[in-house]
């Protein structure tokens, strides 16, 4: 892996077997591979179905690769480590220090407020609260949440004032890797604009983004390169 | 990465009830800090691995290492009954479903958090009960409680006051059997909450037994599935939420709503 790559994937393979449907097996991912290095924005490119969440998923631990290696440079080391082979432990860690993982939704912790749950990857990382809070609140209003929102718990927020959330809570630790699954989806034109600013600043500092994003305007203005995927379909089985 | 030894290690553990398995083949390490939930349905042995873990019963096979404060890593089976003793009252929690089974229910609740103080020599009155009153604003209980008996206190609050009386000792390890099984649906939210707070400020591992797979997700670092007695699948809690692998996991994985 070169000095400057900071993921590198090769020979992925994701399937599920779906044991409750007579083990059916699902064939999402086969023979993906690909690196992304620092300052690039990689835009997962494909119809429906063609395995792009499924492959973000995998490469933050959350989904288990059926085969292949995601090798990946610990922040701050020279390590490598390897997402498809590595211990719970080791993703917690990387998940602490290395990668963030910015998903379509926002999974609300009770009586938890919006400020802090933007806080707290910062705050994992050792910094102060009061530090913490400073900086979730420059970009909450950066991304327009209403003020008097921040320090109430977000269940009850909208789609897009929980997705603002949900970016702020990516982007407050600077992570070396970003994994951003449709980012923008409820955004307005104005709040998709923050979003897309934020990325490229992102990539400024040395990012590596992999990005999926559903509107064509976001991919253009952020994308530095493309993968296109496809869904497998029956006779590449066959084959 | 990884420093530490681990705090607890767990090698073929097995409890046999005459013909019948409690619990079996069962290996594991817990490292301090990490929160560790144990779910399967009824019967599938949680609970009794959780007693045997915590040394309420004698194993009948494999061992149990625990990291001791100054011998350091000791199978608990070489340890005098006393030496055990100290380690229940001291180093250890053990958070019960039922409060009147973990609290004294006729002694005040001032008394509940004071006891384990005393058990580990603390013997100013003064200082205990400031102690205790502290502890019962950290788990969001009306000081002015402070000399009532918990059976004067509501479901919630018990469950918050035996979490107290185990953590006044900051133990590095506690074992919990279903907490919030018996609690309205109404406060599990806020018991849940006080719980991920206090566990994460004061670094501790925890042992949890639940079948409810949303606890799991808002507490555990990591997820053992039980069926029969035995461990089906181990890994991260979310992966194993998101994607499991075995099938009695995806059973249970899609048998309940938004977990």
């Amino acid at each position: 892996m070169h000095e400057p790559t900071l993921l590198s994937v090769r020979h992925l393979g994701k399937h599920f077997t779906l044991h409750t449907q007579g083990g059916t097996t699902m064939p999402v991912l086969d023979e993906i591979s690909f690196e992304v290095a620092r300052g690039e924005c990689l835009v997962l490119d494909g119809p429906s179905g063609a395995g792009k969440s499924t492959l973000l998923r995998c490469l933050y631990g959350n989904y288990l690769a059926s085969s292949g290696e995601i090798q990946v440079r610990e922040a701050g080391g020279l390590m490598r480590i390897d997402v498809a082979q590595a211990t719970p432990q080791q993703i917690i860690e990387l998940r602490r220090t290395t990668i963030s993982y910015v998903s379509q939704f926002l999974r609300v912790i009770p009586r938890v407020s919006a400020i802090d749950i933007v806080a707290e990857p910062l705050q994992a990382l050792g910094r102060d609260a009061g530090a913490a809070r400073d900086k979730a609140a420059v970009l909450l209003a950066r991304l327009n949440l209403p003020e008097r929102l921040w320090h109430l718990p977000p269940a009850t927020f909208s789609g897009g004032e929980q997705q603002r959330v949900n970016v702020a809570r990516g982007f407050i630790a600077e992570k070396p890797i970003m994994l951003l699954d449709e980012p923008t989806a409820s955004l307005d034109a104005a709040n998709r604009a923050v979003v897309v600013a934020m990325i490229r600043e992102a990539c400024l500092r040395g990012a590596a983004v992999v990005g999926i994003f559903h509107d064509a305007e976001v991919r253009d203005a952020v994308a530095t390169r493309r993968l296109p995927l496809s869904p497998i379909v029956a006779e590449q089985l066959a084959a | 990465m990884k420093p530490a030894i681990p705090l607890l290690q767990v090698k073929d553990l097995a409890k046999f009830y005459g013909n019948r398995v409690g619990c079996e083949q069962v290996s594991f390490n817990l490292y301090p800090g990490e929160v560790l939930c144990v779910a399967g349905e009824s019967g599938s042995g949680k609970s009794t691995l959780l007693n045997t873990l915590a040394f309420h019963q004698r194993p009948d096979a494999g061992s149990i290492r625990y990291d001791l404060r100054e011998e350091g890593v000791t199978d608990l089976a070489t340890l005098p009954d006393a030496r055990l003793r100290e380690l229940w009252r001291t180093d250890w929690g053990f958070v019960r479903q039922n409060p009147a089974d973990g609290l004294r229910m006729r002694v005040s609740a001032g008394a509940n958090i004071g006891e384990r103080l005393m058990a580990v020599g603390d013997r100013h009155y003064g200082d205990i009960r400031g102690v205790a009153k502290d502890w019962l604003q950290r788990v969001e209980i009306d000081e002015t409680r402070l000399d009532d008996a918990p059976s004067s206190f509501s479901g919630g609050m018990r469950q918050r006051l035996q979490i107290a009386r185990n953590l006044v000792t900051e133990p590095r390890l506690v074992f919990m059997d279903e907490p919030t099984a018996g609690l309205d649906v109404s406060v599990q939210a806020r018991f849940l909450d006080l719980l991920r707070r206090l566990v994460a400020e004061l670094r501790i591992a925890v042992i949890l037994v639940t079948h409810d797979l949303a606890v799991a997700r808002l507490l555990a670092h990591r997820l053992i599935v039980m069926r029969h007695g035995r461990i089906v699948e181990t890994g991260l809690t979310d992966q194993l939420l998101d994607d499991p692998q075995h099938p009695y996991t995806q059973l249970l994985v899609s048998s309940v709503l938004n977990a």
